[in-house]
């Protein structure tokens, strides 16, 4: 991507540089999905820059959120769901979908409530 | 979603906190959060969608919402997040992003600021997302009758509305106790009427 001599006046440009421009994920993935480093991942020997190097160690102890991704790698939402996937793509990581609620209409009412009783009482344990 | 790898069954959950700006919603948050609560911001483009590749010029109008978010680890293998809606409605194309999915939410109100929600709490009866109105009662004040503000918010008498104090980790907790209880009961009366 070949932007010209200027310095971009946009907040837009470089935030995005770190994805080689690209603003569409492979994998759409929700805000608050869980990431993990895969043993492959773990591995060290297929990753492919700095940023994927971050985001191996950041999710290879307790899973972290895509929101907390971009968070603490202080980049945009956008910019960590196309990292992210690309990753999740190369078996880097394991994205693991959020239990969804609100309009699913299609989706199985038992395991969402299930949850939700679950949710209710690790509230109650606080 | 897609993942070939995802066999387990980790997973995650999400309540979101809406109400105008500088009612307490961050605070809200960080009283109940097990880490600080964290921003994130996403940019929006003047286009929007489909900006790629060469398309991508940088004299686009672009506008970066903030949203703050903490995490409550209910169990191993499955965490709870709570988002802040960032602070003005306008940007409504965050807000799809936060509510799909989400368990429900809760309205943080300031009785000084009522008409802040409306917009928030016509948005929620639209997308049908289940809500509780939680009055933030600033420095301990229970000013107003809870039935005027429901009165004032036109809120059916269904919907749970409650005092709450943002500060107090006790105090949030009961609110975020009451919301689940309540989209647990609503799911239990569908079930009933379907059967």
């Amino acid at each position: 991507m070949v932007l010209g001599g200027d310095e971009p006046t946009g907040s837009l440009v470089r935030p995005y540089a770190v994805t080689r421009g690209r603003t569409r994920p492979q994998l759409e993935i929700a805000l608050e999905a869980l990431v993990e480093t895969t043993a492959r991942g773990r591995s060290g020997q297929f990753l492919g820059g700095r940023e994927q190097k971050v985001i191996v160690d950041l999710c290879g102890g307790r899973l972290q959120s895509l929101a907390e991704i971009a968070a603490r790698m202080e980049v945009p939402l956008g910019v960590a769901r196309v990292l992210v996937a690309d990753m999740a793509a190369d078996g880097l990581l394991a994205v693991h979908e959020p239990t969804g609620f609100s309009d699913d209409p299609g989706a199985d009412e038992s395991v969402g409530t299930e949850l939700l009783e679950r949710v209710l009482s690790g509230l109650r344990r606080l | 979603m897609n993942s070939p790898a995802d066999t387990s069954r980790v997973t995650s959950a999400k309540i979101v906190i809406a109400g105008g700006f500088g009612v307490g919603k961050t605070t809200l948050v960080g009283s109940v959060s097990e880490i600080t609560p964290l921003t994130t911001e996403a940019i929006m483009t003047s286009a929007s969608e489909g900006v790629d590749d060469n398309n991508l010029v940088p004299d686009k109008a672009t506008t970066t919402v903030a949203m703050d978010f903490g995490r409550i680890t209910i169990d191993q293998d499955l965490i709870l997040y709570l988002f802040g809606t960032p602070g003005q409605t306008r940007f409504w194309f965050m807000w799809d992003e936060l509510v799909r999915g989400a368990i429900g939410a809760i309205v943080l109100v300031d009785t000084r600021r009522l008409a802040d929600c409306f917009s928030v709490i016509d948005f929620f009866e639209h997308r049908k997302l289940p809500y509780l109105v939680a009055v933030n009662c600033f420095d301990g004040k229970q000013l107003h009758d809870l039935q005027d503000i429901r009165d004032a918010l036109q809120v059916s008498q269904d919907v749970p509305l409650m005092y709450t104090d943002a500060r107090n980790r006790e105090s949030t907790k009961q609110v975020l106790i009451k919301l689940v209880e309540y989209v647990l009961s609503m799911r239990r009366t569908r079930t009933v009427g379907v059967g």
